[in-house]
């Protein structure tokens, strides 16, 4: 039965209420597995040497010592994993970056791995690999890159890499009608996604050409489909199952290491364990990029936006498939402009591949969109929230990437900013207060999922959508819902790839969205199943028989005296009714409902060391329906928290040898929970008219504010427009001495 | 590697001396352990000092305290008396690492590890600190600015070790402070860290007063020059201005990942003012 997905309105018995996660007590008891908790007999350690040097070629590689090492049972290098990617270029630089092959592109990057009985025999090995570089220039600074004299990063391949335009209307015109124009360069430095657990696998290759892999990623058919096409294998012949996630963030969603695992179990022919350390993490995996954006916005005197414009420069690392474009989509996406342009770049540069990071390049683009609008408000003489307001996009509007809204969250969130204790409360000294927006697309995609009615009626839920943030919570009170039972009833699970239908990974605020969708369309299925069961039960037919609060109910005066059916009872009879009770969906969810969020932030400035302190953070934001409020509002907080991080202290520090100088969490400032106030969350529903029950992804837009308002409090703080992310004391100090000195 | 835990100070010394290059004592290991476990070096000989009798003591004499090298920092700030007598030093203590490592960590190991940046050891060159040493050919003692040499160096010979920190008693109308600054609120190492020491004669004025910087420098830098800006003043603006200014001067701090030059020079200026002001206000209570 195909879904309706068209949103119907309901009163809700199980979805809004706040139940414990299935998840919750394996977690705080320590007994949840993670990815490094996953073992195998004869399983051996595997470690990765790495570049030293920014950019170099590769002249030789010697393992033949490491090898002799006894011990060790596997050597691998770029020749172990031979490019079978038949001209995809994304694969390509895919299987470039899990291993260098001709020359090095980043501090960090793979170039030789080992599989050893233990953990000290294989660092010994490590150093046994002789590898001799001729070392070439190099360039870190998405500036420096961008210029016609720069090194090139990578091959012969333009460092200003892809470029693309949004947009409509006339900007000159725009400006031209102009009474203000604020035009400003911003600068954001690049961050990691901060995941507390690092990457970690078990690969086990079988004799027989089948492999197993247990894997913490966000996503493990897709990490099946790329490990197979690289590694040569069909993909029924590779089985992986996702562990539990101690964070994303977007930088589980690519391969790193597991491929490299693969290669290594294969040639040792026994399971390796590959578990990357700290260090790795940061110099080797996902960062996001760093930025310089140019902004230019025009308003009438009475606070009319005529024209925006913004260019977008995003370092990639070495490859041409980074994420400037959603910079460019989602810059003036809160807006309802005549005339607007916004231009992204891709800028190579020798540092590690970026990867998707929570609302991938929003945040950065806010931030210098949202600083823009605030000094812009400033000028004309208008309050940030009304100035906002009067320029918002709503229902109708043609959006600065292109599709018309419907529905939209950026009125109603803002209207609730304006209406919100926190815009009233008093500041004391050295405290200003900072708003912003931020919007993001959210995504639906493919989805698929089994409901298994159990012989005592209750509920297995199987679906493959890796749980980042509650959603098998999420998704047990769906189907709780549907059924018409007890969310205790429920239990959901992650299945692994050979038990179910192929699932996108958990990305694009998808995971809740997409999978509540297919589990209400499976639910229904097992509904229609159990109608016709208690239509054979009664022997009367199925037409005459509604669904009605878990039960199936007889209609109509004829039945009278039939009692209704519960889930358990139709269960019960299973077995003489047709066998097994299950429903299926196989979905691509479409009409993921775009999300808006409007921040508010306190800050004291502590004028003579530049140390900022959040006094108070409020996130309002549009869920469309929250499923579970406890997790919708987590996803705002830790949104806020990591954009809070990114804002005043995250940041990758490059020498100028090219080398990253802080690779840990000692120089790599996330917050601790000190840094942090309780962080305020107000939860709109503004339903999604494209979900059965209104839902809208909630996951990333919470990370697209943060920078933008933070900049704002500060800049309304200090009385000096901060333009440099993060705003690090020694920044704003020095911003201070700047403007003292005139 | 070799790992021993010797019941007597002789013991140590002997080991220590015949030890090959990569020998180190154990106290907290929180220094140690960390360096081991990122593959810094591999050690030849660890010596644990735990077992060794009144080496997790701290001690009241008639003229100060004496703090074994093995006691925790956690240790420091549960003894009444010393948080009482040297508020400042205690309070330093407790800044280092988490709470976890607060259980652990010692401030003879913060000395010698040398760190310029170590929290403890410019509360402890404020506070008069000494040294005790022991070593192959017995005991001296020294002012403990003279362990580190530069960052990992210390002055320390052959076989010998740490076994004591000293604090002097004060003496009345005397109070100290440190202040670090840190990007963050815990958990985090100094970008500058400054001690203040301060004793007051009876008429309120400041008597004496030993002022020294952290993370400005190789290694710690006792800012006599500072001190003496104050000496005499009750501590009003201009002082504290005269202070940060020399304080500043003196400092020759490197740009780096965690800080610049100018806001390194500028903001040990600032910490200085802010402990001389809460050691003053501790001295006038006292």
């Amino acid at each position: 039965m195909s879904l309706d997905t068209t949103y119907q309105g309901r009163n809700f018995r199980s979805v809004g209420t706040r139940p414990l996660r299935p998840d919750g007590v394996d977690k705080v008891t320590g007994r949840a597995r993670y990815g490094a908790d996953f073992n195998m007999p004869g399983q051996l350690v595997a470690r990765i040497l790495r570049s030293p040097h920014a950019h170099a070629r590769i002249v030789r590689i010697d393992t033949s010592r490491a090898e002799a090492l006894k011990g060790v049972k596997a050597v691998v290098t770029a020749a172990d994993l031979p490019d079978l990617t038949e001209g995809d270029q994304g694969l390509f630089n895919t299987l470039e970056n899990c291993m260098a092959r001709t020359e090095v592109l980043y501090d960090g990057h793979a170039v030789a791995a080992v599989a050893a009985i233990d953990a000290r025999v294989a660092k010994q090995a490590l150093k046994l690999i002789e590898v001799e570089y001729e070392v070439l220039p190099h360039v870190t600074d998405v500036d420096m890159a961008a210029r016609p004299d720069a090194p090139k990063a990578n091959g012969t391949a333009p460092n200003i890499a892809k470029q693309t335009e949004f947009g409509h209307g006339d900007v000159d015109a725009g400006f031209a009608r102009a009474d203000v124009i604020v035009e400003r360069s911003f600068l954001t430095e690049q961050t990691h996604q901060g995941y507390i657990e690092p990457h970690a696998c078990v690969a086990s290759c079988n004799s027989d050409g089948t492999a197993e892999m247990w894997v913490c990623t966000q996503g493990h058919f897709v990490y099946r489909q790329t490990c197979a096409s690289l590694l040569g294998l069909d993909v029924s012949k590779l089985r992986v199952t996702s562990s539990e996630i101690g964070g994303g963030f977007g930088g589980k969603t690519h391969v790193w290491a597991e491929p490299v695992a693969l290669a290594l179990s294969r040639k040792a022919g026994r399971p390796v364990k590959l578990v990357m350390s700290r260090e790795e993490v940061f110099r080797a995996s996902g960062p996001t990029s760093a930025t310089s954006i140019d902004v230019k916005i025009g308003a009438t005197k009475d606070g009319r936006i005529t024209a925006a414009t913004a260019h977008l420069r995003y370092s990639n690392g070495p490859y041409a498939d980074g994420w400037a474009e959603m910079g460019a989509m989602t810059s003036f996406a809160c807006y309802d402009l005549e005339n607007v342009k916004t231009v992204g770049s891709e800028i190579l540069v020798n540092r590690p591949k970026v990867a998707a990071y929570r609302a991938p390049s929003a945040p950065m683009a806010a931030f210098a969109v949202e600083s823009a609008v605030d000094e812009l408000a400033q000028k004309l003489g208008i309050d940030p929230v009304e100035f906002r307001i009067q320029n918002a996009a709503s229902e109708g509007t043609r959006s600065s990437y292109g599709p018309v809204y419907g529905p939209i969250g950026i009125g109603p969130t803002l209207e609730a900013a304006k209406a919100h204790d926190h815009m009233k409360a008093p500041l004391g000294p050295n405290q200003g207060r900072g708003m912003a927006c931020g919007f993001w697309f959210n995504f639906g995609g493919q989805t698929c999922t089994d409901l298994n009615i159990n012989a005592d009626g209750t509920v297995t839920l199987a679906v493959g959508t890796v749980d980042v943030g509650g959603s098998r919570a999420s998704l047990s009170l769906i189907a709780a819902e549907e059924l018409g039972i007890d969310y205790k009833d429920v239990k959901a699970v992650v299945a692994d790839t050979a038990t179910l239908g192929y699932n996108d990974m958990t990305d694009g605020s998808r995971g809740t969205f997409s999978s509540s969708m297919a589990t209400i369309s499976a639910a229904r299925n097992a509904i229609e199943v159990m109608r016709q069961r208690a239509a054979l039960i009664w022997d009367i037919p199925v037409e005459d028989i509604d669904w009605e609060d878990g039960h199936a109910v007889a209609r109509g005066e004829n039945y009278g005296n039939l009692p209704p059916l519960s889930v358990a009872d139709i269960a019960a009879e299973a077995g003489t009714t047709g066998g097994p009770i299950a429903g299926h969906s196989e979905i691509v969810a479409d009409g993921a409902g775009v999300s808006f969020a409007t921040h508010i932030c306190d800050v004291e400035v502590d004028p003579e060391t530049g140390s900022t302190r959040i006094k108070r953070y409020t996130v309002i934001q549009d869920a469309g329906k929250a499923v579970h409020p406890s997790y919708v509002e987590g996803q705002y907080q830790g949104g806020a928290a990591q954009g809070i991080g990114w804002a005043l202290n995250e940041e990758y520090v490059y020498g100028e040898d090219g080398r990253l100088q802080n690779p840990g969490f000692l120089d790599y400032r996330i917050p601790v929970c000190s840094d942090l106030p309780m962080i305020d969350t107000q939860i709109l529903e503004i339903p999604n008219p494209n979900h059965p029950y209104g839902v809208r992804g909630v996951g990333e837009t919470s990370i697209v504010p943060p920078l933008a308002a933070i900049a704002n409090a500060i800049s309304n703080a200090v009385g000096v427009r901060m333009t440099h992310i993060p705003m690090s004391p020694p920044r704003i100090l020095a911003a201070l001495d700047r403007e003292k000195a005139g | 590697m070799r790992y021993e835990r010797p019941a007597t100070i002789e013991d140590v010394t002997a080991l220590l001396a015949s030890g090959g290059e990569k020998s180190f004592v154990l106290a907290g290991g929180t220094d140690l352990l960390v360096r081991m476990k990122n593959d810094a070096f591999e050690a030849d000989l660890i010596v644990d000092i735990k077992a060794i009798e009144g080496m997790s003591d701290v001690t009241r004499t008639a003229d100060g305290f004496e703090i074994g090298a093995a006691v925790p920092c956690a240790a420091l700030g549960e003894n009444a008396e010393l948080s009482r007598v040297w508020p400042g030093v205690v309070e330093a203590a407790n800044l280092i690492g988490s709470t976890q490592i607060q259980g652990r960590c010692t401030i003879s190991g913060n000395l010698c590890n040398a760190s310029p940046a170590a929290d403890s050891v410019p509360a402890m060159v404020a506070a008069g600190a000494l040294a005790r040493i022991a070593g192959p050919d017995g005991r001296r003692t020294v002012p403990v600015q003279d362990i580190p040499q530069g960052p990992g160096k210390t002055s320390l010979r052959k076989g010998e070790f740490i076994e004591a920190i000293v604090l002097p008693d004060p003496g009345p109308r005397s109070g100290d402070a440190y202040l670090r600054f840190i990007p963050r609120t815990e958990m985090d190492i100094a970008v500058v860290g400054v001690g203040v020491q301060l004793t007051l004669a009876e008429d309120g004025s400041i008597a004496s007063a030993r002022v020294a910087l952290g993370a400005v420098g190789p290694k710690v830098i006792e800012a006599t020059e500072a001190a003496e800006t104050i000496i005499g003043t009750r501590l009003d603006q201009p002082a504290l201005d005269a202070l940060a200014a020399v304080c500043s001067e003196v400092s020759t701090p490197i740009a780096d990942k965690r800080g610049t030059v100018d806001f390194r020079k500028q903001v040990v200026g600032v910490l200085a003012a802010r402990a001389a002001k809460i050691a003053y206000q501790r001295a006038g209570e006292d």
